[in-house]
């Protein structure tokens, strides 16, 4: 254990590696999550179908070779980019995807009365999504964004294959120079725990500050 | 009320939900400031009256007039044409409606729900807003419940606050759907009394569907009895609840006194 101690250094510096990628992914997760989840109700069909597009693509590929592809595969095309920034491109656009249907799911849970009263007040479509439905969506996204999040900080593990030294990264330095395996291992599970349970409770204070007075669900007052 | 100018005008409408005809060749005027009661049995197109002047419902066929400008219609050169969405946000300005379920917003509060709408569309700022807000309030009783969130009202109380938002925006036809359908029977007298209020005090015409025949009998000047999508009988309150014509009306009338309709 001695030896751990001495790589605190690298550690604590694996460490920020990871809380700055998992926070800027989660930043760039949750504004292409709004993007693609309200392009899912535009009028125009082709925005419809482009937001479709980008959920499938997405989704329904991995999330480790969209890094690669995005890492090895695009300075073949001429565009380059820093380990760090493909890491947070792939893993905000992975989990946007999954977070677009968070937003589109919350804001059709708001029920039909709503729009109703929206349009009979003639409000325009915009002031019905930012001034009507999106605030009510809101409450309805946290819990299921703040499982997003924690999936999105263990998405981060993954970054070290493109030579990001996360927290994983460094552990790998540590096994290799020490020949210890449990140590390092051991050490940066508790690590990750620690991180997810400070998430947990941060997504816990918004979800307060959400629900301050308010009440999600109507249920038409009887 | 000396006025005669038609504000609503429906010619020869029809609508249909898939298979289901809710109405058929409705011909209907309403004078400005008059206070019109629809009653009749369900599903017989009385509230798809109301939701298409609302524009929450389109028409099949027809013409639909408000202040004698086309509601679902527009004149492009001469010809008329399906509305823009600029057309109907231009007449929807003529329209308030208050809803059975109150649908008031549930993360704003009583003053905030009278408010917003007043700031967002007519630009109002926030201290008319909340002056003409807390009026409103006053007159429907509500003024110490301003800062009450919908859940924390009763449903009497969330109604009366539902008619003050629609109020607010000052539209010169206000329509009521079944609005104390959703309330419990001790409830239903206050929400009924702001409407009484009104239909005495103002100038704004009133389309009210409602289940409660004596109020529509002290409420309007007018009663339109609907059964399948048709005006079957219309006339003056006492007319139609003391001697109505059409055996529909009457055998409707009598299941209402039995209890039933």
């Amino acid at each position: 254990m001695d030896s751990i101690i001495e790589y605190s250094p690298i550690l604590i510096k694996g460490t920020i590696t990871t809380i700055q990628l998992t926070l800027a992914s989660a930043v760039l997760a949750l504004t292409i999550s709004f993007i693609v989840g309200l392009a899912r109700f535009s009028r125009h069909r082709s925005v419809r179908a482009a937001a479709i597009c980008y959920l499938e693509f997405f989704r329904g590929t991995s999330a480790i070779v969209q890094m690669f592809f995005m890492y090895y595969v695009l300075p073949l095309m001429g565009v380059h980019f820093s380990p760090l920034t493909a890491g947070i491109l792939a893993c905000g656009c992975n989990l946007g995807s999954y977070g677009s249907e968070v937003v589109r799911g919350a804001i059709q849970s708001v029920s039909r009365g709503q729009h109703e009263a929206a349009l009979a007040l003639n409000y325009t479509t915009y002031q019905r999504y930012r001034y009507v439905l999106i605030p009510q969506a809101i409450p309805v996204m946290i819990p299921t964004f703040s499982n997003l999040l924690i999936e999105l900080m263990k998405l981060t593990a993954v970054a070290s294959l493109i030579t990001i030294s996360d927290l994983t990264f460094m552990a790998q330095i540590i096994r290799v120079q020490t020949a210890l395996t449990l140590e390092p291992f051991l050490v940066i599970l508790v690590i990750y725990f620690i991180i997810a349970t400070l998430l947990v409770q941060f997504t816990k204070l918004v979800e307060r500050k959400f629900s301050k007075g308010r009440q999600v669900v109507s249920d038409g007052g009887r | 009320m000396a006025s005669v100018e038609k504000i609503i005008e429906f010619r020869d409408v029809s609508k249909s939900f898939g298979e289901l005809q809710v109405l058929r060749n409705l011909d209907l005027h309403v004078n400005a400031g008059e206070k019109l009661a629809l009653i009749g049995p369900s599903g017989s197109g009385k509230t798809t009256i109301l939701r298409i002047l609302m524009t929450l419902e389109d028409i099949d066929t027809g013409h639909v007039l408000i202040d004698q400008d086309y509601l679902w219609h527009q004149q492009v050169e001469g010809k008329l044409q399906p509305a823009s969405d600029k057309h109907l946000h231009k007449m929807r300005e003529n329209v308030g409606m208050v809803f059975q379920q109150f649908n008031l917003f549930p993360h704003l509060t009583a003053i905030g729900n009278i408010q917003q709408p007043q700031m967002l569309v007519q630009g109002k700022d926030k201290a008319d807003a909340q002056a003409k807000g807390m009026d409103l309030l006053k007159m429907v009783g509500l003024e110490e419940k301003r800062d009450h969130y919908p859940h924390q009202l009763s449903g009497g109380q969330q109604q009366r606050v539902a008619i003050a938002r629609a109020l607010a925006l000052e539209p010169k036809i206000m329509l009521f759907d079944e609005v104390t359908s959703a309330l419990d029977p001790e409830l239903v007298d206050e929400v009924l009394n702001v409407l009484r209020m009104l239909a005495s005090d103002t100038d704004t015409t009133m389309l009210t569907v409602t289940h409660e025949m004596n109020f529509a009998r002290e409420f309007a000047d007018r009663v339109l009895f609907f059964d399948k999508g048709q005006i079957v009988e219309a006339g003056e309150p006492k007319e139609i609840f003391s001697r109505p014509q059409e055996p529909r009306t009457q055998d409707f009338l009598k299941k209402y006194i039995a209890g039933i309709a």
